[in-house]
């Protein structure tokens, strides 16, 4: 696919907003969240557990009605389609669930799993050639042709896991978003997976945008990487530089507390104060300032905005403003 | 070996077997076990999903769920004791005491409608006696409770609160600060921080480290993160299809990796510094355990299988006085020279 024009935005999101009413007031999941994919390229969504990582991939795809802000889609406001535009869309557009156990039909073979999405959008007319498109998926993701009738129950999780990516694969879309693919999978089968998404990256041009907590793996697989943290972004860069220059004190954080299987490298580890706080109305100023070592009045009672301090390296921390 | 004998252990299992029978056929779990902690020291059991992890901490505590799970064979000697003679009284007074373990969930392990403190008093008024050998009062239990949560990084008066009110983090604190309440001998961490956020991980694994090395407790940490290992432990087991198929120091392992299983895990891990390489993951599965193959477990997925290895179980070779692998790529000799594979 040497026609697709890597320097071009395959997805614009812009001041992606996504907010959930509670009780005790409004859960802010996703609060202006801007960044874009380029067509063939994988952007890394990294953070912790509720840093709205998954919220901003589900908005994307409209499986949750995002509050406010822009996705542009391929040149298309995603969020004006009305209701049967959008489902013609998604076959653009799939997703990747993390756990293989609980997002597979129980009572559905793999066969009529896999079909499913073909025969919900009528993409191909007879059964046949539903039944050898299905054969064909299969082959691409290594599923072996006899567990074609097969229950998922049967399965392991790393074969359940190429179910739910030959499925993503059927409608042939131009970006999947891949939530947590590997982070219910052993290491060995987790190898196999990644290795899987990358050659159909390269076969399809395909255009990721890969969600996990696992920063090792984001490192590997990521063109660009974003950290969320507490439903905002708070750094991007293409993934070597973050990796050579994290700069908010947060990423800093994260990546240091990486437990690496080497025995000769030591890295000085940043111990950060506390958990993460309640996204529950959060106060106009640095979300992270609670736990950050060196936080300051400014930060306390002012937000920071996202700023570009080298090509393409955005950060949003007040430390910045003096470098 | 004879300089076994020297070496001061805290646990000792020899060649354990362990089956679960059901109807639908015999799992495997362990066969033919062996594990050694020194006192004082650090042992990660490292395998992957099924491998018989938690079979071996749960045998340990003479906790398999019987039936369907029976010990077939072999011994655990916990300081020289083995626990497999102990009655069932005798087994309630060693655990908590003389080992306890910490579970993988934290938000399943603990009970929702008692207070945190409560639960930590309980296994101190369970095993603690006052200076007349009589059971301690409840209200010193409490005190002690209150104790075990600072030292985990816990406010002591949030002891009156339930786990529903602690985040994930905490909650694995609380389990920890159960575990240690009687000063254990020996602590079975099964995946203690699989469940938290990396932060939040590096927060306790420092925490597990200092209290560790403040009471000199012996840990077997059962992981699957090679990462965690090199970080807290001594010494290693990989364990495969219910075996332990190479161990050896921090330094064996790493170093001088000789089993293409344990190879096979290394390869699997993305490296931080070459993130261009790609990955060799292990090709195939973990056997059935109902229905392990004849000769060496892992000979299905080994990419060094030989015909020898369909049909016969590897022997022992050591490479050091502690360094073994099972494998029949290795003999005395070429063990010493250098590996066979190419890490």
């Amino acid at each position: 696919m040497s026609e697709i024009n890597t320097n071009k935005p395959l997805l614009e999101v812009k001041g992606l907003k996504k907010y959930f009413s509670t009780k005790r007031g409004m859960l802010h999941a996703v609060d202006d969240v801007t960044f874009t994919i380029n067509h063939g390229k994988t952007l890394g969504v990294v953070g912790e557990s509720g840093c709205g990582k998954s919220t901003t991939g589900r908005s994307i795809l409209r499986l949750l009605e995002p509050t406010g802000g822009d996705v542009i889609f391929d040149g298309e406001d995603v969020l004006k389609l009305d209701k049967e535009q959008m489902r013609k869309k998604r076959q653009e557009m799939q997703i990747i669930f993390q756990d293989p156990f609980s997002s597979l039909n129980p009572r559905k073979t793999i066969a009529e799993t896999i079909a499913e999405p073909m025969n919900i959008h009528g993409i191909l007319k007879s059964k046949d050639e539903v039944d050898a498109r299905v054969l064909e998926l299969m082959d691409t993701v290594g599923l072996a042709r006899r567990l074609m009738n097969v229950y998922p129950h049967e399965l392991d999780g790393g074969r359940r896991q190429r179910i739910g990516i030959a499925r993503a694969l059927s409608l042939n879309p131009k970006f999947i978003v891949c939530d947590e693919p590997v982070s219910a999978l052993d290491v060995s089968i987790q190898a196999q997976i990644l290795n899987l998404l990358e050659d159909l990256q390269e076969e399809m041009g395909l255009t990721y945008m890969f969600i996990t907590h696992d920063l090792s793996v984001v490192n590997h697989f990521s063109d660009d990487i974003a950290v969320m943290y507490l439903g905002k972004l708070i750094e991007k860069a293409p993934a070597d530089e973050l990796f050579a220059h994290p700069t908010h004190p947060y990423t800093q954080a994260l990546l240091s507390a990486i437990p690496e299987p080497n025995i000769h490298k030591k890295t000085e580890r940043i111990l950060l104060k506390g958990e993460i706080t309640s996204p529950i109305e959060p106060k106009p100023v640095c979300r992270f300032a609670q736990r950050c070592n060196y936080a300051t009045d400014k930060c306390r009672s002012q937000e920071p905005q996202l700023k570009e301090i080298s090509p393409n390296h955005f950060v949003s921390c007040f430390l910045c403003d003096n470098m | 070996m004879s300089e076994n004998m020297k070496k001061d252990l805290e646990l000792d299992i020899k060649n354990l077997v362990v089956e679960f029978r059901t109807d639908a056929g015999v799992t495997q779990a362990l066969n033919g076990l062996d594990l050694e902690i020194e006192k004082g020291k650090t042992l990660g059991l490292v395998g992957e999903t099924g491998a018989g992890k938690t079979t071996t901490g749960l045998s340990i505590l003479q906790l398999i769920p019987d039936p369907p799970g029976i010990i077939v064979d072999g011994s655990i000697k916990l300081a020289g004791e083995d626990v497999m003679m102990k009655s069932e009284k005798e087994m309630e007074k060693i655990r908590g005491q003389q080992v306890s373990m910490i579970f993988q969930d934290p938000m399943t392990s603990l009970n929702p409608v008692m207070t945190v403190e409560d639960q930590i008093a309980e296994v101190v008024a369970i095993h603690e006696v006052d200076a007349n050998g009589k059971p301690i009062a409840y209200s010193d239990a409490i005190k002690r409770a209150k104790e075990m949560l600072e030292l985990v990084g816990i406010p002591g008066d949030r002891g009156t609160e339930y786990p529903h009110q602690f985040s994930g983090g905490m909650k694995q604190r609380v389990v920890i600060a159960i575990a240690l309440a009687c000063n254990p001998k020996l602590l079975i961490a099964d995946e203690p921080t699989t469940a938290l956020d990396v932060t939040i991980q590096a927060q306790v694994l420092e925490m597990m480290k200092g209290l560790r090395d403040k009471y000199g407790t012996s840990m077997l940490m059962i992981t699957h993160d090679l990462g965690i290992v090199a970080e807290i432990c001594d010494a290693v087991s990989i364990i495969y299809a219910g075996r332990v198929i190479e161990h050896g120091s921090l330094e064996d392992i790493f170093d001088n990796t000789r089993h293409p299983y344990t190879e096979g895990l290394f390869n699997s891990l993305p490296d931080l510094d070459h993130r261009e390489q790609r990955l060799k993951p292990i090709k195939g599965l973990m056997p059935d355990p109902t229905n392990l193959p004849k000769g060496c477990a892992f000979c299905p997925r080994c990419d060094y299988a030989m015909e020898i290895c369909q049909t016969q179980k590897p022997p022992r070779v050591y490479r050091n006085d502690e360094h073994y692998v099972e494998c029949f790529l290795y003999n005395e000799q070429n063990i010493k020279e250098g590996g066979v594979i190419g890490r």
